[in-house]
């Protein structure tokens, strides 16, 4: 069958590996085809790598580049890092985080980078958070505004550094890493089999989607497919944690502008479908469901009727505000025109999810998937605006398509545990496996990698923060100020996940 | 929208309160864990190396709430079967060893401080700072007054200024990078002041207790008054938490 999530895997040995040089232009020929590249990211040189690296060379770099049919594709290439390469960022800005990232983690020398800053100051040197070298703007009636990391409500913490012309945003820099928890490092520290519960930390909010990508990441290393039924229920929980944040965030940006109704009734829709998560998976955040192998959930044609009663509740109630929020005039008002990133500017910036999509970028991985989206599939939503009320309208569209195909799901046969011989099986040999989510936010991101003895070498995780972050800072340009928590609610970022 | 619209939201929204979370369960939620009397099979350790954050030790048997991240591994792993969850979200408690769990302990309320019962009884002001949460505890924290656990009807509320309140609310591991920032939110803070950590990472360090991009310094030089367990915890183990410490829970 073909899997609901987008996997690929290819042999180390088959992943095209060019000259430094001879890897630049291989990647900017792809992007300038019309490419996107879904991460580009470093690793410390292994005993493998000695065919392609010459003495000197310390860090493999791999591309993953995704051409507009959908089909994903590497390069890699191996570099001395105090050589390094010269960047791509000028000519493909959506490259600019991911070239930051590598910088930090390993060192390797990105000449020209325009913007070559630490992206959560947890690099090689572990610099402190004071000494972020924010962008200076001067100038007479220039005065900037400094917020966090500490925000006014129960939310994760980030540094903002407003520079303004009265009311006006001039500029924006967002200083993360507050969060750096040392997540990657952890995943190599233990048994890779055994990483679900910290997998669904990456992001708390996104426990669903991180902890499906490493499955499958972890079941094609086992050489396992997961059955019609394991497909379901995790597709079920996908979509659950779509609708419990979209509600989560209609209701907070609801409350941002004062659309009292909003931010009670989004609110309490929202416990109805993370309660409905808890009694698949006894969590109200779907932990501890999915794992390498097959889930661990209460899914019976009882669970499943149960389900869809609470969603056609929950489709009757939320038409209701949804009419309310879509007509009030303060709300259009308040949104409309607001924070606006253009079509082009998104593709630029890369941008992914339900942002880009708000832009007019029509980039969702489940319309490349089938699997338990088969027989039902979910359409990607577009809006072309790129401004706070298409974001916001764009969350209510795709609220309607996920409660839409819950409410009709069924439940498969039988569900059982994962089986212990299934799990603690070898992991495949020399194999690279990318697996791509569409997480609630945006695509997630998990490459695994094992050596000749089929132990992991890398682990590289990719939250849709991480690119988005930037088209924040930039939607805010010439907004007032105090429109900014309205802006930021609208991309309703996450810091953890950006910071690992 | 017209007012006949807002009205009807009103009318389909009706009463969502839990009237008494004091003796409110969560169906389906996998909470306390509750350990079975009786001897294990000759040198099992099968729970201990299925448990991600070392909660469980053996022979006795006891789970440390404090470091649990609820995921349940331990009971699948189990040939005796000896642990079970619960869907109890009463698990909170004043000191660490409250926090362990042996077999055949129940869930016992927090014990009421007097002292703070008389001065934060009817009015708890609480500013919340993450220092490496991962959403999900912030999250819960946030619902706690939602609608429907509305925290507020008991005077509790979050306030944006650590000027403006009577105790921290930490969540996550206690990353190094927030370090500074968390220590000044405490300071900040007017006499006489509670801290609570909430969820595993904060309590112990949870799944990231040994990353060397924490800084926990904060809880060496400040004892929390209340401990709330969970990854996350439950608006629940919260608010009932809270609702005792404070008196509130009396009849």
């Amino acid at each position: 069958m073909t899997a609901s999530v987008l996997v690929h895997r290819e042999a180390v040995a088959a992943i095209p590996t060019l000259a430094p040089r001879a890897w630049r232009d291989h990647v900017a020929a792809a992007l300038g085809g019309g490419a996107r590249a879904v991460a580009l990211y470093g690793r410390p040189v292994a005993a493998a790598d000695a065919a392609a690296a010459s003495p000197g060379d310390d860090v493999v770099v791999t591309a993953v580049l995704q051409d507009a049919g959908g089909a994903l594709a590497t390069a890699r290439t191996v570099v001395a890092a105090a050589h390094g390469y010269h960047t791509l960022t000028r000519d493909f800005p959506q490259l600019h985080v991911l070239e930051r990232e590598l910088h930090e983690q390993h060192g390797v020398r990105i000449a020209d980078h325009p913007w070559l800053k630490p992206v959560r100051h947890a690099g090689r040197a572990a610099i402190p958070m004071a000494a972020y070298p924010y962008y200076d703007v001067t100038g007479k009636e220039v005065h900037a505004v400094a917020v966090g990391p500490i925000h006014a409500g129960v939310i994760e913490p980030g540094s903002f550094r407003f520079h303004c012309v009265g009311e006006r945003v001039v500029h924006l820099e967002i200083q993360l890493g507050y969060q750096h928890r040392g997540v990657e490092a952890r995943l190599l520290a233990a048994d890779p089999r055994r990483l679900a519960p910290l997998v669904e930390t990456i992001a708390g909010d996104t426990s669903v989607a991180h902890a499906w990508a490493y499955a499958a990441a972890l079941e094609a290393l086992l050489g396992h497919a997961p059955d019609d039924g394991v497909e379901r229920v995790r597709a079920c929980l996908l979509e659950l944690e779509r609708v419990g944040m979209h509600l989560a965030g209609l209701s907070g940006i609801s409350a941002d502008i004062g659309f009292v109704p909003g931010a009670s009734t989004y609110g309490r829709l929202r416990t109805a479908a993370i309660n409905a998560s808890m009694a698949i998976t006894g969590s109200r955040f779907g932990r501890g469901a999915i794992r390498p192998g097959g889930v661990v959930a209460r899914f019976d044609e009882r669970g499943a009727a149960a389900l869809r009663a609470t969603i056609d509740r929950l489709r009757r109630d939320q038409a209701e505000i949804d009419a309310c929020l879509r007509t009030a005039r303060t709300v259009r008002h308040r949104l409309g025109g607001v924070g606006v990133v253009p079509t082009s500017l998104a593709r630029q910036l890369g941008l992914v999810g339900f942002a880009a999509r708000a832009s007019g970028v029509a980039l969702d991985d489940r319309a490349a998937c089938r699997g338990a989206y088969a027989a039902r599939p979910i359409d990607p939503h577009v809006e072309p605006a790129g401004d706070c009320l298409a974001r916001t309208s764009l969350r209510i569209a795709e609220l309607d398509a996920s409660t839409r195909w819950l409410a009709a799901v069924e439940a498969p046969p039988a569900v059982a545990p994962p089986p212990r011989s299934t799990v603690d099986g070898p992991l495949a040999a020399s194999l690279l496996v990318v697996t791509l989510v569409e997480g609630w936010r945006g695509e997630v991101v998990h490459c695994l990698e094992t050596d000749a003895a089929g132990g992991l070498v890398h682990y590289k995780v990719q939250d849709p923060s991480l690119r988005n972050w930037m088209g924040l800072a930039l939607a805010v340009r010439e907004v007032d100020i105090s429109d900014f928590p309205m802006c930021n609610k609208s991309f309703d970022l996450s810091y953890c996940g950006s910071d690992l | 929208m017209t007012l006949i619209d807002a009205l009807r939201v009103r009318r389909s929204q009706g009463r969502q309160y839990i009237a008494d979370p004091l003796t409110a369960m969560p169906q389906g939620f996998r909470g306390r864990p509750r350990l079975a009397a009786g001897a294990c099979g000759d040198g099992c350790d099968a729970c201990v190396t299925a448990c991600p954050t070392a909660a469980v030790t053996p022979a006795p048997l006891a789970l440390d709430l404090g470091r649990c991240t609820l995921c349940g591994l331990c009971a699948e792993a189990c040939p005796d079967g000896r642990i079970g969850f619960t869907a109890e979200p009463r698990m909170a408690a004043t000191t660490p060893a409250g926090l362990i769990v042996r077999p055949g302990d129940a869930a016992t309320p927090v014990p009421e401080d007097g002292a703070l019962a008389r001065l934060f009884g009817r009015s708890l002001r609480l500013r919340q700072v993450s220092a490496g949460g991962c959403n999900a505890c912030e999250l819960e924290l946030n619902a706690a007054a939602n609608v429907n656990f509305d925290v507020q009807r008991y005077g509790v509320e979050w306030v944006a200024s650590p000027r403006h309140a009577d105790g921290l609310v930490v969540t996550g591991p206690l990353t190094r990078a927030m370090a500074a920032a968390t220590r000044l939110a405490w300071d900040a803070m007017p006499a006489p002041r509670v801290l609570v950590a909430v969820g595993a990472c904060a309590i112990s360090g949870g799944l990231y207790a040994g990353s060397d991009a924490l800084d926990r310094a904060l809880l060496d030089d400040v004892t929390p008054t209340l401990y709330v367990p969970g990854c996350p915890p439950h608006p629940l183990t919260f608010v009932v938490a809270l609702l005792e410490l404070l008196g509130r829970a009396r009849p």
